[in-house]
């Protein structure tokens, strides 16, 4: 017997509209994490533009978002921890027709892989790239993240966090991403909206989604359970419009979360510099 | 950097002077590579340096990573697009690869992997030759794997094993590693720069999409036909263990079915994979076993040695991993009563000669030093070992 026969696949699930595109045996995630959630937008947004299996890519790094890339139907690619970018950029420079997604958690994309996360902004491939913040690292066991706030409690800062956490959209906006924004993972017609907006933006976007973990966060700091920690969650979000991305507040103490788009820019993207050069190349050649 | 200046020969072949670096660049355009991802290092760069410049003239991506964990892991995102890929390297770096070369064992991905070996540990010798991390080719990954590491002692052989390098990791699905070291990658010799090869492809699905299962094997030689993106085909591959499927599968009995298959599809092509240089085996009493730059200058020794009446031969290595087990047999057969191996470091394929003891006596030059062996040096310790 094999461990993905035994996920319990619920009745109601054979009616999922987007049963077609996703892998339901392989979704292992807690009752209430927003990982699905993003999963559903990203897909929605797929099908919306009418693209299919030719079409497009997911890459994931480890971590519980990490197990995501399973979930969908398409070229799926689950990498080494922090990793995700780099073979993502490999799939988009190799094949640049391909629309690739990359999802992945906040310690995976900015622990391990920041460097990487960095270099693909300044790069502007085009990649659309979306975080799944929930401000812990959750599948190893609630670990601090460079994006716990300070004075939370985690399996590593027993005493309070004492590291100030990174603005994920000020620094994507800082290190070159010509699309940034940031969204409840529950408000997922604006992520699906988004998505979109940043595969067509054809550059580096980055999409940063608040998914709490309510066993790994919540439970610490007592912030309940998955219904009462959405419920937090929704207090402190506020959707604005025309907020600098370094002015995008996320800060719990507060009480406020500024959700929104940060960063709209039409700039080319590296794939598309990348042929212009083969083109420069060709009639040098041709020169001599 | 020039590409290099060359000019045909009587017989129509291509033929250049050029560094080793260069000429495993030129292998691997002409085996058909069009992407290639790295990080500078010296004594490797050059490499880098040539593929920045030929790749675009040849519809190929060439881009240089922030490091070397994004080179190897861009470079396997290459190869599910269905391009030939590569990166190269040196000790230093290919440490930084380590993990993302079991992915690439795992997503059973095509790549090759240069690196022009210098003295280590940490930063060591940047400038010089080694053959010090002939271990780290073999097991830098963590968990149990197979991988084949070819080792060039020529310019020629540069170019020849690059291309070889490319066709075993279409066929077998596996990274392959070329171990070349700091002076053979920036020396210069001729290379003829011919094209009469064979080119060997990857394996495409052998089903249609909606029965295809990406890591179900149809044949003896244990490889999976690969669908890549870009095409109708859907799939999931994963660092973790996995089933036919792609699910992932914790299970012991999924555990032992994937190592087994990842490892005997490389272990069961020995003979195919295995090759060798070999002189007077038929009635050497002792034979001089080396690899790489170190063997350049053995044949000289050899006969001297033996125009003074010693019965005395030597194999030269092409490939050190899988480790040529069939031709140690063949040496015992053959009655050699000694086998002597020379290498630039601290003793490392004579742990792998040592295991056939019963067959001869083993002793070795293992020193584990940044220049190769003179023939002088050599025929001094030779002779040490056989008076």
């Amino acid at each position: 017997m094999k461990l993905s026969d035994e996920v319990c696949i619920p009745e109601e699930a054979y009616d999922h509209p987007l049963r077609e595109r996703l892998n339901l045996n392989r979704f292992i995630f807690c009752p209430g994490c927003l990982i699905g959630t993003a999963i559903t937008s990203i897909t929605n947004s797929l099908r919306e533009k009418g693209l299919t299996l030719k079409d497009y890519a997911i890459v994931s790094g480890i971590g519980c978002t990490g197990r995501s890339s399973g979930c969908f139907k398409a070229p799926a690619f689950h990498t080494t921890h922090g990793r995700a970018i780099p073979f993502a950029t490999g799939l988009k420079l190799a094949n640049p027709k391909l629309k690739v997604v990359v999802l992945s958690g906040d310690g995976d994309l900015f622990a391990i892989g920041g460097n990487h996360f960095i270099h693909a902004a300044r790069r502007n491939i085009e990649l659309t790239v979306l975080c799944i913040n929930n401000n812990v690292y959750g599948m190893t066991g609630g670990q601090v993240a460079p994006t716990t706030h300070i004075g939370d409690i985690t399996s590593t800062t027993p005493y309070g966090n004492m590291e100030s956490p990174f603005n994920l959209v000020s620094l994507a906006a800082a290190a070159g991403a010509t699309y940034v924004a940031r969204w409840p993972g529950y408000d997922t017609l604006r992520l699906q909206k988004s998505i979109t907006k940043s595969i067509d933006n054809d550059g580096f976007g980055f999409i940063e989604v608040l998914a709490p973990c309510f066993i790994q966060y919540g439970s610490k700091n007592k912030l309940g359970d998955a219904v009462e920690m959405l419920d937090w969650l929704r207090k402190q979000v506020k959707i604005e419009t025309n907020v600098a991305p370094h002015k995008a507040t996320f800060d719990f103490k507060k009480g406020i979360i500024i959700c929104g788009e940060f960063v709209e820019e039409k700039k080319e993207g590296f794939s598309k510099k990348i042929e212009e050069l083969r083109e420069r190349a060709h009639n040098k050649k041709k020169k001599k | 950097m020039m590409s290099p200046k060359s000019i045909k020969n009587s017989s129509g072949i291509k033929q250049a002077l050029v560094t080793g670096n260069i000429a495993s660049a030129e292998g691997a355009i002409a085996v058909g590579c069009r992407f290639f991802a790295g990080y500078p290092i010296t004594p490797s760069s050059e490499i880098a340096h040539h593929m920045s410049r030929r790749l675009p003239e040849v519809n190929g991506t060439f881009v240089q990573m922030e490091d070397e964990l994004a080179s190897i892991t861009c470079s396997l995102g290459a190869s599910y697009a269905g391009v030939k890929s590569m990166t190269a390297t040196s000790g230093p770096g290919l440490s930084l690869m380590a993990e993302s070369i079991g992915l690439g064992v795992m997503l059973e991905a095509p790549v090759v992997i240069v690196t022009i070996m210098r003295g280590g540990p940490s930063t060591g010798q940047p400038t010089n030759a080694s053959q010090s991390d002939i271990y780290q080719t073999r097991y830098a990954s963590h968990g149990d794997y197979q991988i084949i590491v070819l080792t060039p002692s020529t310019v020629q052989e540069m170019y020849d094993l690059t291309i070889r390098a490319f066709n075993l990791a279409e066929k077998y699905r596996n990274p392959v590693i070329v171990a070349s070291d700091g002076f053979l990658g920036q020396m210069m010799e001729p290379l003829y720069f011919h094209s009469d090869f064979e080119i060997v492809n990857r394996k495409p699905p052998q089903v249609p999409p909606e029965k295809y299962k990406p890591f179900e094997v149809f044949d003896d030689d244990l490889v999976p036909g690969m669908a890549v993106a870009g095409t109708d085909y859907d799939f999931y591959v994963s660092g973790l263990t996995h089933d036919e499927m792609g699910n992932p599968d914790q299970s012991p009995e999924a555990a032992v079915k994937l190592i087994k298959r990842l490892s005997d599809k490389i272990i069961k092509a020995r003979p195919e994979i295995n090759d060798w240089e070999e002189k007077y085996l038929d009635d050497a009493e002792t034979i001089l076993l080396s690899y790489g730059i170190n063997s350049r200058g053995v044949p000289e020794v050899i006969e001297k040695l033996r125009n003074e009446g010693k019965n005395v031969g030597y194999v030269r290595l092409k490939n050190v991993w899988p480790f040529p087990d069939e031709l140690m047999e063949k040496i015992g057969n053959n009655g050699v009563s000694k086998v002597i191996v020379s290498e630039m470091n601290y003793g490392m394929i004579i742990r792998e000669v040592q295991r056939f003891r019963h067959l001869f006596d083993v002793s070795g030059i293992s020193i584990p030093t940044v220049i190769p062996f003179s023939p002088k040096f050599l025929y001094k310790k030779i002779m040490e070992e056989i008076n």
